[in-house]
């Protein structure tokens, strides 16, 4: 929405200076050529420019607010017509009662009112004509300005996506482990391999599907534990329990992916010991269920307990999706951090 | 006999850099750590020549452990972080290991250690600079400190600290629990915790704005900043322009 122009400095001053040399104007015309008293010149001049200022400030202001579309101009100069009409009539009005004892400027004014009616209404038209294509300007402004901005943080979000989907410390630290077991153990090398290929392929895969099975999900999920369990030994188990109808419940991709990333980061790369990461998935009132609990170190974590662990992108995420803020939940228990995702499903 | 520690929370890492030491019969292998705090005990108890470090471990990481070690042992960084090791590689000769690393580059930087041990060059130049080049770098060491007390390690959140004083060789880290020494100056404190949050005031002292409950003039053009705890400290005429524009006065 483009500001009115009555706000610009530029404006009110252009507006100040016609405003004055119309009055000058209309009173040296009135005196010089047509001869009438000082007085009747002066007020006339005033009144009729100062009342038609007014009128073209209503409808510069307004303008900002109401545009009509294309199709109705009829009713812009309609509008205008009443407008000329009205601060005509007020202005006769008042000289009137000003100069009763004048009757011959009173008959001319009378006389030159289908000039003046002619004349406030070209200008008042002229007026709506600038300004209405002044705001359209401004707004098609606007709107390019804001299109580039959601395009730009479009890309940023896409870079980011990319870069973090990478991961490459996951990445090179499992590269690290598979050169170990080249020579201690081929055939786990082997197997790792496998196993993070196919967790690659399903995150190139994910980038263009609109929506995916939990199932396929959860397959992929498995990829991934699969890989830490590699890397941390017996540190590491999971325990996955999802129900039968919940394995073909619809979820965006890679919604649960950063939920059980966040889990490892918290619950295995920043604890000592063994630990349990725990994936529930299951299905009530046309709403998918999925909680991912992880044990998390109380000593570390204390101050970052308030932004439930990163995971404001997660909810912000599940908000544009469906609209909804109260999709994601969190709980923390001792040491015991729990994520409860809620994906409502298509009818 | 090269004495070495290796500290790294993965096995497959540690049983690499043990294969990969097979080529090499002088080095003897004291002990494997899970992390930090394992490390840090390991290396009290062996005195090792040599450590095999890795940098992201769980409870504390790679460089805050190397704050706490007393006597210096020359540090093979194995790392799968790029952005901290390349640096650190620039300016100090213990050599860093981009993970996965080959056979080739680990005999590279054995031979390299193996040389400056028997020519008895001092093995490392220790790693002031690069330990102050990461913390800069690695964001949990913006909002923390980790200290050492009775053999024990303390990981001090950075909202806790109510300043930091000056003591001769160390620096006290003044906490609601008490202070805490760490044989750091005052100028590696002013490069690592976040400048948003710790002003240096003094040519003794740093404080935490947040708990900084009031400021009464002291002396000509100095101040008291006088803290939520109680404790008052003073403000010298460079540290108050300073304060003030963190403040907003």
């Amino acid at each position: 929405m483009a500001k009115p122009l009555s706000t610009q400095p530029t404006f009110r001053l252009t507006f100040v200076i016609s405003w004055t040399a119309g009055v000058l104007a209309l009173t040296a015309l009135i005196y010089y050529w047509f001869g009438f008293g000082w007085l009747p010149a002066l007020v006339d001049g005033w009144l009729s420019v100062s009342l038609l200022a007014l009128d073209a400030l209503l409808i510069v202001h307004n303008l900002a607010y109401y545009r009509p579309t294309s199709g109705r101009y009829l009713f812009i100069l309609a509008v205008n017509a009443t407008l000329a009409a009205a601060c005509l009539y007020f202005g006769y009005y008042i000289c009137g009662l000003l100069f009763k004892d004048q009757p011959l400027y009173l008959d001319w004014l009378k006389a030159s009112l289908p000039v003046r009616f002619l004349v406030a209404w070209i200008f008042l038209s002229a007026i709506s004509l600038l300004s209405f294509f002044w705001y359209e300007i401004k707004a098609q402004q606007e709107t390019i300005e804001r299109k580039e901005t959601a395009e730009k943080l479009a890309t940023e979000a896409e870079l980011f996506k990319l870069r973090h989907q990478l991961q490459p410390h996951f990445l090179f630290n499992s590269l690290n482990s598979i050169n170990a077991l080249i020579s201690l153990r081929p055939e786990e090398a082997r197997q790792m391999v496998q196993k993070l290929s196919d967790f690659l392929r399903g995150t190139l895969k994910k980038e263009d599907q609109a929506s995916t099975s939990l199932k396929e999900e959860i397959q992929y999920l498995q990829w991934y534990l699969d890989i830490e369990k590699v890397r941390f030994r017996h540190r590491l188990s999971t325990e996955i329990n999802c129900s039968e109808e919940s394995l073909n419940a619809q979820l965006p991709p890679l919604l649960l992916q950063p939920v059980v990333e966040n889990a490892i980061k918290f619950g295995l790369y920043d604890t000592i010991g063994d630990i349990t990461i725990r994936i529930k998935a299951w299905t009530a009132d046309n709403t998918l269920f999925i909680s991912v609990e992880n044990p998390f170190d109380p000593e570390l974590q204390h101050s970052t307990k308030g932004t439930g662990f990163g995971l404001s992108s997660i909810r912000r995420r599940l908000f544009l999706l469906f609209g909804r803020s109260d999709l994601l939940d969190t709980q923390t228990d001792n040491t015991l951090f729990t994520t409860l995702i809620k994906v409502p499903q298509p009818q | 006999m090269i004495k070495a520690v290796i500290i790294d929370d993965e096995p497959l890492a540690r049983e690499l850099v043990l294969e990969y030491l097979r080529n090499w019969p002088q080095v003897s292998v004291a002990q494997e750590c899970n992390d930090g705090f394992e490390g840090l005990k390991a290396i009290q108890q062996h005195q090792p020549e040599l450590i095999f470090l890795d940098i992201q471990m769980p409870k504390i990481n790679g460089f805050e452990m190397l704050e706490l070690v007393e006597k210096m042992p020359a540090v093979i960084f194995t790392t799968a972080f790029e952005e901290y090791a390349l640096r650190a590689f620039e300016v100090s000769a213990a050599d860093y290991l981009l993970k996965p690393f080959s056979r080739e580059r680990f005999d590279k930087a054995m031979q390299k250690l193996c040389e400056k041990l028997e020519n008895n060059t001092p093995a490392v130049a220790p790693v002031q600079d690069v330990l102050e080049a990461a913390s800069r770098e690695m964001p949990a060491q913006h909002n923390r400190v980790v200290v050492k007390i009775n053999g024990k390690i303390k990981i001090i959140p950075m909202a806790d600290i109510h300043y930091t004083e000056a003591a001769d060789d160390y620096v006290k880290i003044v906490t609601q629990e008490g202070s805490f020494l760490k044989n750091k100056t005052m100028a590696f404190f002013e490069k690592t915790l976040d400048p948003q949050h710790f002003i240096r005031v003094h040519r003794s002292y740093m404080l935490n704005i947040g708990q900084i409950s009031r400021l009464e003039p002291y002396e000509k053009e100095t101040y008291l900043a006088i803290l939520r705890s109680g404790s008052k400290i003073q403000v010298s005429k460079t540290g108050y322009p300073k304060l003030k524009e963190v403040l907003g006065l």
